[in-house]
């Protein structure tokens, strides 16, 4: 039986625990510096747009080039709406109808 | 799961009246049922995503349960997809999940008299909607309480690893192209990420790692842009000045993302 890709969920685990554990069982080792505490706080959103835009901004071509298309505005209408609501699902619904409508239509 | 006495530990030595626990344990769960009905539908979203990545069911539930942090699971998937290596795949999880780190801190004091098995256990389910849930839950009543805090972990563990489940059965079964779901990704990802944004140090942080992503991307490839836009995109965040809540705010009661319905 192939393990596919259990390991890599192991060595996500074996990244993510220590940020849970450490804190609770070595008490003032997330003393860290301010400014390790600020970077720390921005990575969060910063690694997701990042992930965001190569995934809509960029083609799967190899070498990529810059999409051109209706995914690009069907997340910047997602974004939109979670920026209003706070709430991802209906911003994930609008982008996925905007696609589907446009495909649809040959647009897309 | 007991929550009787022998649980009840935490920075303040009052004993809170038996009503007061019942009236918090009241209200955490139906904030834990609010949460679970929103993270059920993203769990779904995820499924979808991961079956795009070619992943198989028994990788799903395994992340799911093994991982229990969405993000960083939406962003795996992508990054599979793309064909990153595994070593890009775990820095991006560690950035992603780095704030793990001060929710920690924060829950540290109230479980500080726990057994440290326990401890060590109740930690793997530390997720933003765990910690919003039961730190609110623990302030109210002035300790900690056992039963709590596994309401709280389990009201995103249950639905995000069910919803997973059938977004990725579901997905199987139709064209996910002609329907537009492949938008779904990168639409989730620009809302999870616009949902930890308090600041405008985070917009720019998230506006610089765009800007870093996409020409790094254009010129050495999808996987590296979004390294390079991931380690340089908190950089130029910190070169803007804090906005009055990102000063004040203080590491130890950091705000989970939860919003966003997902681990």
């Amino acid at each position: 039986m192939s393990l596919g890709l259990i390991p890599l969920a192991v060595l996500m685990w074996a990244v993510t625990y220590p940020a849970r554990a450490l804190p609770q069982l070595a008490p003032g080792i997330e003393r860290l510096p301010p400014a390790a505490v600020a970077y720390l706080r921005l990575a969060g959103p910063a690694a997701l747009a990042a992930l965001a835009a190569v995934n809509c901004l960029l083609t799967a071509a190899t070498p990529p080039s810059v999409l051109i298309g209706v995914e690009p505005v069907a997340v910047g209408a997602c974004a939109l709406i979670v920026a209003k609501t706070r709430l991802l699902f209906p911003g994930v619904a609008v982008a996925v109808v905007l696609v589907a409508v446009a495909r649809a239509l040959g647009a897309g | 799961m007991s929550g009787g006495r022998d649980a009840m530990t935490g920075p303040a030595a009052n004993v809170p009246a038996v009503d007061a626990v019942r009236e918090s344990r009241r209200q955490l769960v139906g904030d834990a049922l609010a949460i679970a009905a929103y993270a059920l539908p993203v769990g779904v979203v995820y499924g979808l995503a991961a079956l795009q990545a070619h992943f198989t069911l028994l990788d799903v539930v395994t992340a799911c349960l093994v991982v229990l942090a969405g993000g960083a699971q939406f962003a795996a998937a992508g990054m599979v997809k793309d064909g990153a290596p595994w070593l890009a795949i775990a820095g991006v999880t560690a950035l992603v999940n780095a704030r793990h780190l001060l929710y920690s801190a924060a829950v540290a004091p109230y479980t500080a008299a726990r057994p440290r098995k326990e401890r060590a256990f109740m930690a793997h389910f530390l997720t933003d909607e765990t910690f919003a849930l039961s730190l609110a839950h623990f302030r109210r009543i002035g300790r900690f309480d056992r039963r709590g805090y596994w309401v709280a972990a389990l009201a995103i563990l249950v639905p995000w690893t069910l919803g997973s489940t059938i977004g990725y059965l579901a997905a199987g079964a139709v064209d996910t192209r002609r329907l537009g779901l492949d938008v779904a990704f990168p639409a989730a990802m620009a809302g999870l990420s616009l949902g930890m944004v308090s600041g405008r140090r985070d917009v720019a942080a998230a506006l610089g790692a765009v800007a870093v992503a996409v020409p790094v991307g254009l010129v050495g490839g999808a996987s590296l842009g979004l390294v390079a836009g991931a380690v340089l995109g908190p950089f130029i965040g910190l070169a803007v000045p804090a906005s009055t809540n990102e000063e004040s705010s203080s590491p130890e009661t950091p705000e989970p993302s939860a919003e966003a319905g997902l681990p």
